[in-house]
Parts: C-alpha cells; sequence; structure tokens
C-alpha cells in the first residue's frame, strides 16, 4: 500500500509530462548551463519561481521605500521634503510598483510557479518556454514603469487607477504616463500567459491519483486565481490601448469632447481591478492553508468547505466592481451592496477553517506560523473594515478618505505577511537550508505591530476627513499627530524588512540543512529532495487524499472526516 | 459500532469542538444571552460614536447610525473571532510529540458559520437599503445651487439669482445655504473628476466632466463647515478646500439678496450659461502655493 510509485526515467518520455526544453536523455545529469547562464536562460518552473520571486521582493523593497517618503513627507501638515508634484508621482508609483510589480507576480508567479507543479507531483509548467516569457515580459514591464522617474515631467503621476480624463494628453502630457501605460501592458500579457500556464499545467499534468480533491488548497487556489486572470486581465489590456489611443491617436473614448465617457475608463478598469483583489488575495490564503495545518499537525479543517468558498469568492468577485464607484451616482446602489456583501460570507468561512485547524492540534510557532497567524488577525481587521465600504451610505463619507487606505493597507499588509509565512515556509524547500528563526521572529514583531500602529490612525484620521493623496494638510493641523503615528508604524515595518534580510543573510552562512520535510507537512513538494532535482521527482507516494506525504510518513493517523476518509479510517481503527 | 456512529464519536460536538461538561454549558448559554443583549443594552445607554461625525444634515444622522449599527456588529464579530484565535494559540500550543486527532470536517458546525453570516449580511443589507433611500432621495427642493469643480476650485451658482462664489487655493471660496430646508445641489466639473466631500455632512459626491451629481442636504445644525475635494485631481488637490456656511432661512435671504445687487449683470450672465469654466476668468492662471514647489 505504501509502495512508492517509481517514476519512469526520461528515456521512457512520460506521457503526461509537457515539458519541451531540449534536454535529450544522454543528458540527464546536465540540465544546461550553470551560473548566472542558467538564471537568465532556464525554462525550469523552479528557476523561474526564483527569479519571480527575487524580482518582485525586490519590487517590494523599491515601493516600501516609497511609501517611507511619503510618511516622511506627512509628519508635518506643510512639509517641504518633496514637491507636490514629486508627491504625486511617489504615491502613484508607490500603488502601482505594489499592486502590479510586487503583489499580482507575486501572488501568482513567484510561489505559485515553483509549488504548483510540485504540489500536483508535475515535472514542470505545461508551457515551460511560454513560462520563461512571462517572467521576461514582467521584468521588462518593471524597468519601464520605473523610468518613468528619468523623463521630463517624471514619473506618472494620476495614482495607480488612472482615472480618466486626468490621464489623458491633456492633463498627463509627459511621457512618464506612456511609460505606465505601456509598462502595464507588458505585466498584463505577462500575467495572462501566467494564467494560461496554471490552468493547463493543473488540468493537464497532475500525477496520477491527483484528482481535483485532492489537490491542495494552495494549489486550488492558484487554479481558480488563473481562471480569474484569464477573465480580468485582457479587460485591462484592452482598456489601456483606448487610453493610449485617446493620448496619441486622436480618440475620445474617455474625453468628453469629442463625445466620449469619462467615466467608462472607471469601470473598465475596476471590472479588472476588483477580481483583481482576489488574484491578489487568494494565493495568500492558499498559503496559509498550507502553513497552518502542517504547523499544527492538523489536515486543513473543512477541505471541501474551503474549495466551496475559494469559488464562490471568484464568482462574486466579477460582480462587485462598482463598489469602487458608489460616489460617482452611474451604479446601481442596492445590487453592487448585496454583492459585495456577500463575499463576507465565503471569507469568514476560510477564517473560521483556518480557526478550526489550529483547534485540537499541537501549534508548532515557527516564523512561519506566526507570520500565518499575524496574517489572519491583520485580515479579520482588513475584512471587518471592508463590510463598511460595502454599504453605500457608509462608503459615501469614507470613500477617498484615509480610511480606505486603512481598509485596503490592513489587507495588503496582511498578504505581505502572508507572503512572509510562504517564505520561511518555503524556503528550506527552495534552497536546502532553513532561515534564521530569530531574526525571523524579530521579523515578524516589527512587522505585524508595526502594521496595526500604522493603520489604525489611518481609520481615524480618515474619519475625521483626510482626504487621500494629499501632500500637504495645512487647513488640517489636528491631523498631525495621527499621521505621525502612522510614519512610526511604517519606520517599525521597514524595520522589520531589514530583519527579514538579516534573516536571509544570516541563513546564508549558518547553512543549516533542511531536510526533505521539516515541518513534517503532508503535500507532495516535501516529499522531494530540497531544492528539488531537475524534474522534481524520483518517486511518488501513492496519492490517496490531499496528504500524500502525510499519509506516507503517518499510515496510522489518516484524516478523519465524514464520507469514506472517515469510514476507511474507523473500519481500520476499531474493526467492529 | 456502526459506521454512522463512529463517524460521530470522529467529529467534535458542534458547540465546541471539543468535549464539553454539560454544567459549563448553561453557563454558556448565560453568556450567549449576554452576548446578544448587548447591542439592545448598549443602544439604551450612549452609544459611542467609534469616531465619526454624527452628521450635520437628517441623513447625514441616519449615516451616523447605520456607521454605529455597523461597528457595533463588527466589534462583536472580531472580539469572537479574535477570542477563537487567542484561545487557539494558547490552548493548543505544542507540549509533546503525540499527533493530535486528526480531525478535518464537522458538517453541523461548518453548516453553523455558513448560515449565520448569511443572516448577519441579510440584516445589514436591510438596513443599508433603508438609510440609502433616505440618503440618495431628491425631494422637491426649497433651494437649488449650482457646483462646478475646476483645477483647483469651486464655484457656486444659485439658478434664478445674480449671486455667486468662486475661489481657488489661496482664496478658499464660501458656499453659502439655508438650514433646515431640502437644498438641491447640481454638481459638476469642468475638467478632471473631483471629489464634493464635507466630512462632517456624512457624504460625498464625485464632480464628474459631462455629468451632473444631483443630491439633496436638509442641514440641521447652522454653522460653518470644511469642505474639500476628495478624489485626485492633479497637482493642487491637497489644496482644493471650501467652506460651508449655513445660515438660517432668515439671514441666508439676506445674504442672497446682497449678493444679488452687488453682483454686476455681466459677471451674473457670464456665469449663468457657463458650467464650462475651461475659459473662466476666475480659473487660476498662475499656480498658488508656490512655496510648496511645482517641480
Amino acid at each position: 500500500m505504501t509502495d512508492l510509485i517509481e517514476r519512469p526515467t526520461t528515456t521512457d518520455a512520460p506521457a503526461h509530462t509537457g515539458d519541451d526544453h531540449g534536454h535529450d536523455a544522454a543528458h540527464h545529469d546536465h540540465h544546461g548551463p550553470s551560473g548566472l547562464l542558467k538564471w537568465l536562460t532556464s525554462t525550469d518552473h523552479k528557476v523561474i519561481g526564483m527569479n519571480y520571486l527575487v524580482t518582485s521582493v525586490v519590487m517590494l523593497v523599491v515601493g516600501g521605500a516609497f511609501a517611507e517618503i511619503i510618511r516622511a513627507q506627512l509628519v508635518s501638515p506643510t512639509s517641504t521634503l518633496v514637491s507636490l508634484s514629486q508627491y504625486n508621482q511617489l504615491f502613484t508609483m508607490h500603488g502601482s510598483v505594489m499592486i502590479y510589480l510586487f503583489a499580482g507576480p507575486f501572488a501568482f508567479a513567484s510561489l505559485a510557479n515553483y509549488f504548483v507543479p510540485l504540489q500536483i507531483g508535475a515535472p514542470d509548467m505545461a508551457f515551460p518556454r511560454l513560462n520563461a516569457l512571462s517572467y521576461w515580459l514582467y521584468l521588462s514591464g518593471s524597468i519601464t514603469m520605473l523610468m518613468g522617474f528619468l523623463v521630463t515631467g517624471g514619473a506618472a503621476n494620476f495614482g495607480w487607477v488612472g482615472y480618466a480624463p486626468l490621464s489623458s494628453a491633456t492633463y498627463a502630457p509627459g511621457s512618464g504616463a506612456d511609460l505606465w501605460i505601456g509598462a502595464l501592458m507588458l505585466t498584463g500579457f505577462s500575467a495572462i500567459f501566467s494564467g494560461v500556464n496554471i490552468v493547463a499545467t493543473i488540468f493537464y499534468l497532475r500525477a496520477p491519483g491527483m484528482t481535483l480533491f485532492r489537490m491542495p488548497i494552495f494549489t486550488w487556489n492558484l487554479l481558480v486565481v488563473g481562471i480569474l486572470i484569464l477573465l480580468a486581465f485582457p479587460v485591462l489590456t484592452a482598456g489601456l490601448v483606448m487610453l493610449y489611443c485617446d493620448r496619441h491617436f486622436g480618440t475620445h473614448i474617455f474625453t468628453v469632447q469629442g463625445g466620449g465617457v469619462p467615466l467608462l475608463w472607471q469601470h473598465i478598469f475596476w471590472f479588472w481591478g476588483h477580481p483583481e483583489v482576489y488574484i491578489l488575495a487568494l494565493p495568500f490564503f492558499g498559503i496559509v492553508s498550507e502553513i497552518i495545518p502542517a504547523m499544527s499537525k492538523k489536515p486543513v479543517f473543512g477541505y471541501k468547505g474551503m474549495v466551496f468558498a475559494t469559488l464562490t469568492i471568484a464568482a462574486l468577485s466579477m460582480g462587485v466592481w462598482a463598489h469602487h464607484m458608489f460616489t460617482t451616482g452611474a451604479v446601481l446602489l442596492p445590487f453592487f451592496s448585496i454583492m459585495s456583501l456577500l463575499i463576507a460570507v465565503p471569507t469568514g468561512i476560510k477564517i473560521f477553517n483556518w480557526i478550526g485547524s489550529m483547534w485540537g492540534g499541537s501549534l508548532h510557532f515557527s516564523t512561519a506560523m506566526l507570520f500565518a497567524i499575524g496574517f489572519v488577525v491583520t485580515f479579520l481587521v482588513g475584512g471587518l473594515t471592508g463590510i463598511y465600504l460595502a454599504s453605500p451610505p457608509l462608503d459615501f463619507f469614507t470613500h477617498d478618505t484615509y480610511f480606505v487606505v486603512a481598509h485596503f493597507h490592513s489587507v495588503v499588509m496582511a498578504l505581505v505577511i502572508g507572503g512572509l509565512a510562504g517564505i520561511y515556509y518555503w524556503a528550506p524547500k527552495m534552497t536546502g537550508y532553513m532561515l534564521n528563526e530569530a531574526w525571523g521572529k524579530a521579523s515578524f514583531w516589527f512587522i505585524f505591530i508595526g502594521t496595526q500602529v500604522f493603520t489604525f490612525p489611518m481609520y481615524l484620521v480618515g474619519l475625521h476627513g483626510m482626504p487621500r493623496r494629499m501632500g500637504v494638510y495645512p487647513n488640517n493641523p489636528s491631523w498631525q499627530t495621527l499621521n505621525q503615528w502612522e510614519s512610526v508604524g511604517a519606520l517599525l515595518i521597514g524595520l522589520g524588512t531589514l530583519c527579514f534580510v538579516v534573516s536571509i543573510l544570516v541563513a546564508f552562512k549558518q547553512r543549516i540543512p533542511a531536510g526533505n520535510n521539516p515541518w513534517d507537512a503532508g503535500t507532495l513538494e516535501w516529499f522531494t529532495t530540497s531544492p528539488p532535482p531537475h524534474h522534481n521527482f524520483t518517486s511518488l507516494p501513492p496519492i490517496r487524499s490531499e496528504r500524500p506525504t502525510w499519509d506516507y510518513n503517518h499510515p496510522d493517523n489518516p484524516a478523519l472526516g465524514h464520507g469514506s476518509h472517515a469510514a476507511e479510517a474507523s473500519s481500520e481503527k476499531a474493526p467492529a | 459500532m456502526t459506521k454512522v456512529g463512529s463517524v460521530e464519536s470522529a467529529s467534535p460536538s458542534p458547540e465546541s469542538l471539543g468535549t464539553t461538561p454539560a454544567p459549563k454549558r448553561r453557563t454558556r448559554t448565560k453568556a450567549l444571552l449576554v452576548a446578544l443583549a448587548a447591542p439592545l443594552l448598549l443602544a439604551s445607554c450612549k452609544v459611542p460614536s467609534f469616531g465619526a461625525y454624527g452628521g450635520a444634515s437628517k441623513a447625514g444622522e441616519d449615516t451616523y447610525k447605520l456607521w454605529q449599527g455597523f461597528s457595533i456588529g463588527a466589534l462583536i464579530i472580531g472580539a469572537f473571532t479574535l477570542g477563537l484565535i487567542v484561545w487557539a494559540v494558547i490552548r493548543y500550543r505544542k507540549r509533546n510529540d503525540e499527533i493530535p486527532k486528526q480531525t478535518q470536517y464537522n458538517i453541523p458546525l461548518e453548516l453553523i458559520y455558513t448560515i449565520v453570516p448569511i443572516v448577519i449580511v441579510i440584516g445589514l443589507f436591510a438596513a443599508t437599503v433603508v438609510v440609502e433611500n433616505k440618503v440618495v432621495a431628491n425631494p422637491t427642493p426649497q433651494a437649488t445651487v449650482n457646483v462646478t469643480a475646476f483645477q483647483w476650485g469651486w464655484k457656486f451658482t444659485y439658478p434664478g439669482h445674480k449671486a455667486y462664489v468662486v475661489g481657488q487655493t489661496t482664496q478658499t471660496p464660501e458656499l453659502v445655504m439655508p438650514a433646515n430646508e431640502d437644498v438641491r445641489f447640481n454638481l459638476v466639473s469642468s475638467d478632471v473628476v473631483h471629489g464634493f466631500y464635507v466630512p462632517e455632512f456624512n457624504f460625498s459626491r464625485y464632480a464628474q466632466p459631462g455629468m451632473t451629481n444631483v443630491f439633496t442636504f436638509n442641514i440641521t445644525k447652522p454653522g460653518l463647515y470644511k469642505g474639500q475635494c476628495a478624489q485626485l485631481c492633479g497637482l493642487y488637490h491637497s489644496l482644493m478646500y471650501f467652506n460651508v456656511r449655513v445660515l438660517s432661512q432668515a439671514d441666508y435671504a439676506a445674504w442672497l439678496a446682497k449678493k444679488d445687487a452687488s453682483t454686476s449683470n455681466a459677471a451674473a450672465a457670464a456665469n449663468d450659461s457657463a458650467t464650462d469654466n475651461q475659459n473662466d476668468p476666475h480659473t487660476p492662471t498662475k499656480p498658488a502655493y508656490t512655496d510648496f514647489g511645482v517641480n
């Protein structure tokens, strides 16, 4: 029952592998070039995943540095640290870098690229070369966007949402805006290709026995994210083409003068923008759904409910975009209100399932687990304040204020925290070495406490009426104290990021071997070596549940539940 | 042992996911009743503001009450969930190397935390719709003000009167309106999207090019209120302020008459037709607040 299935050697060309690397069997042990050339030319999903991971974390640091400058500017109501023009560029690029260049690629292309094939027992992604193309489009898009600071007039300065007509040639004539549009098209195509790849990989490259309902929650969430990408991203990319035509080819799609409708941009943008919120969030939900059960030595609680919740979130997320537009006076308020409120239900199910996964377990508070719990708590705050914003009358007076800024920073900081959880959890698998736990825990406490110190005054100052995107507030000096607290929180987050970098550097020096399965986790990636060999597995355990590695290592402790599992378990344990 | 029985024994009781001694259950019921009654008890004494303004208009007060209701709900749900997390973290931390019970499903419990949130959401939605209908209602107005937003200032005109007020960045314009009357606003932008936002009215609305937004205020408390642009509109967005002065009906009539008398016919004619501020003489020609820098 627990015999390993030997994977056929590459000379037998496994029927279900989609790799077309051009490696022939004779080169089985030498997989292309090594060193820098390997990182530049590889089509291995693990190498590309690492490229994505490093690039997106660099983008996180770049976006974070912009945020620190913004927070430094706002400690005084009449600060002249940066000019208003520079301030507009800074928050635009902060938002753009964080959303387009960090959160998205980190969520659906770094850890996903690395671990989705491993979790389903596949040797690579379905389209390895397309995968490499995705990465290079993403990298060139990132560079294109940041080049904006070098051109006359500076980078884009109309906010990361680029509302028409502020983003038109009349009001934003600089080429920084064009670079911003170009960058979004490049990263947009990168995302679409990633989406295609993820969906195809999950549907076609699962190992024998890995049925859909035996896939880990992380992989399930990435499947749903892949589908959402394919629904949402083409809309944004098309919208950007229209915007570019308005700017340069004399069309009037978003300008009143030629009979266009500026509001259309908002519809197009948010029709992408709200599914995007869940494209960003679901992978992190998946990460936490792996870590909490593993660190509690339990199966994920309510597995099928979790999958159902993910599908429900995805379905609802396609019909809530106009809750970003309640104050336009041009959308059907009750419909978008109830759709938005309903998302709280599946999200709540997830939170209770995470608690249920801890309940009755044996919790090991590794850095990864601390970050995972920090994610749940921070996300709870962001989720609850999101419920207010789904109610139009409450949205009317909080929209475009720091209350909204605080809400989505609770959410996105939860994602950053969840991402760090994923790094601490999976780095041993990717590198073969453990990250430094002491510095990691210091990093956690700085970032977790910093996040709350940073967001709570934001909620209050928003309720006091402070609109977002203000470089100075000379009319309202009473907002200063709360703003200074926010800056203290931002500083703590910055210190936590430094601790994170130190924990990586220390790990490089210490080189504590991780072994195949340092956390005694249950999913398939923990069955292979750390780091995994070129085509991931030399053998696979039998796949009879969503925890094949656990079943292999703990044959006497299968998951208990309803249905066949429980029946099997009880018949083994307590024969009648 | 039958199959069904063994399934049940594998699932913990729905109340607690663990074993619950019978005497404890009674205190728990009591605690639950207290928790349910808490909002009612709170309603009878003074409900905190949770940081929001009380609302200077009738609809603003309704919005404020809705805000309080949502906040009480959010606090109870948040505290309950956070309590569960903290409890799990303390109670179930690793004590030995024993492998815990591999519980994966508890259908009754999962149904409870699916259905209860749906019921809560329907309640929140019902309250939302009731308040929303009051906030967006546009009854026959007793006074009307046309508002035009532009980079980076405001123009307020009074249909049927010569009176108008315009100002930008360095000279904050003052919108004058009567108290205790339904005052209709026709809001439009002459360039980019702006946000008409008066925090103490608990309301904001976009000012958009090519599209007029209509809404009504009935301000119950005369006084001076701060307002400003909430939607990013370019370089001087941070400085696009206005004030709202709410006068008694008699004072408002007097102000309007005086303003009418002091306004030349030519200026009034220019304003009457102009919702388009592109060529308006009041559009700032040189940047104000140059001390904040342009580049």
